[in-house]
């Protein structure tokens, strides 16, 4: 696992610009209700992309994260990490990943920075910076506040903080802008270019328009289909 | 990009037995509505049957097994319930740390949220139910290994059913039965106790079965729980 992740940093310093293969998909299928969501999908993400997951609500952009992330079982086909299938190296693939979804994993009964000590510690991150990184979401002055008594865009804060301490290169947010303000939106896109130029990659869903130029954005749009 | 993690079973297994029992203690109803439960039942039986010591003392120890194993079931629910509805439960299983540490510290949490005051009220309870005077000793001991059975087993039920909106009856069917035998067993052991013969043989199977649920049914808790998020 320590050898893995060293080769992955050792390659990322040595050459910046080379584009490592860090997850890819082969002919994935995925059924929901009897209906087929998407069929035979691949794709592969590389060190630095940014790929935006479009398509209309019921199209399957949450069903797709889930299944990249491992969480899903997909009807057909297999995810592979660094060319390892995800279900056999799971350990592995956690370390490396960061995902968060739709809903924020935020607990009513602890304060925001109980919440995100925990957040980060669980994920095997260093949980002593907390307040700091708290800070860096604007939620100065909450930190003692329990998570109840805090507004559906400061949960989305508490679980998006973890992306400021986040040393995972693989970045799956399921609809990372909900409840976000404009200011907080542009903050997150920087933070994700910046992510994606050390070396990581950002996948994400979001029905708004990035204001990351055309080229550096990748595309995946989902039909919704009626069959 | 090195992904800086400092794994340890004991930090991750604190890490989870902190949470949850800060948790409880912020939202005491979790605490106190089984152990009222529990107490409502047993004291309802004197007055229900009458004061009449040989009756009671012959039922107390299914009274207050019965009482035990239904307050559990109780507030099994809350166990993984809050966690898969807020997405808590999602990140645990995304942690790199092995799911059965965490699901192992979020049971022994429940069982001292739970199952601990149990067994510090019942022998006052048995007092009101005249239990032998020889009794008290297989009561605490049945108690003290039989409960965390009734967590561990349960656990595995809520983790089957927790993707499913109304489970409730659900939960009960499915984890009723696997109480059947640490019920039997444990007022057997009582029984016995209270004729003052030895009871060591129904304890060793409680141990037993304690010992089996507490290394299997992490393991099966952490695989329905990745069923019931698929």
């Amino acid at each position: 696992m320590i050898l893995l992740a060293n080769s992955l940093n050792i390659q990322c310093s040595d050459k910046p610009t080379s584009k490592q293969l860090l997850l890819s998909a082969n002919a994935l299928t995925c059924i929901r209700e009897d209906r087929i969501l998407f069929e035979e999908l691949d794709l592969s993400v590389h060190s630095g992309d940014i790929v935006q997951v479009e398509g209309p609500n019921g199209s399957g952009k949450t069903s797709l994260l889930r299944i990249l992330a491992g969480l899903s079982q997909p009807y057909d086909g297999s995810v592979l990490f660094q060319e390892q299938s995800i279900s056999e190296h799971t350990d592995t693939f956690h370390q490396n990943l960061l995902y968060l979804g739709h809903l924020p994993g935020v607990k009513g009964e602890m304060t925001a920075q109980e919440n995100l000590e925990f957040n980060l510690a669980l994920h095997g991150n260093d949980a002593a910076t907390a307040e700091k990184t708290l800070e860096k979401v604007n939620l100065l002055g909450f930190e003692d506040a329990l998570a109840s008594h805090l507004s559906a865009g400061q949960h989305r804060r508490i679980s998006l903080a973890r992306l400021w301490q986040s040393s995972a290169p693989i970045w799956i947010l399921d609809e990372p802008f909900t409840a976000i303000d404009k200011r907080g939106v542009s903050e997150l896109e920087q933070l994700f270019l910046a992510h994606a130029e050390r070396g990581g990659c950002v996948i994400l869903t979001t029905h708004q328009d990035l204001s990351f130029p055309e080229d550096r954005v990748k595309k995946i749009t989902l039909d919704y289909r009626f069959y | 990009m090195t992904p800086d993690h400092n794994l340890s079973y004991k930090a991750a297994f604190n890490l989870i037995i902190k949470r949850d029992l800060t948790i409880a203690f912020r939202h005491r109803d979790d605490i106190i509505n089984p152990l009222l439960f529990f107490i409502i039942v047993v004291t309802l039986f004197p007055l229900g049957i009458g004061p009449e010591s040989t009756t009671l003392s012959r039922i107390a120890p299914g009274i207050i097994w019965v009482a035990a194993l239904l307050s559990t079931l109780l507030s099994l629910d809350r166990l993984f319930k809050s966690d898969h509805d807020d997405g808590s439960l999602e990140q645990m299983l995304l942690s790199p740390h092995p799911v059965f540490i965490l699901v192992l510290a979020k049971i022994i949490a429940h069982w001292l949220v739970t199952g601990l005051p149990l067994i510090f009220i019942a022998p006052l309870l048995a007092v009101l139910l005249h239990l032998n005077e020889n009794s008290y000793g297989a009561l605490m001991l049945t108690l003290l290994l039989g409960t965390p059975i009734l967590s561990l087993l349960g656990a595995i039920g809520v983790a089957l059913t927790v993707g499913i909106k109304k489970g409730g009856v659900l939960l009960s069917l499915l984890v009723l039965p696997l109480y059947i035998p640490v019920l039997i067993f444990a007022t057997s052991a009582i029984d016995t106790a209270a004729m003052n013969l030895p009871y060591s043989g129904q304890l060793a199977i409680i141990a037993a079965l304690f010992f089996g649920s507490l290394t299997l049914a992490p393991f099966a808790v952490s695989s329905a729980l990745k069923v019931s998020t698929n």
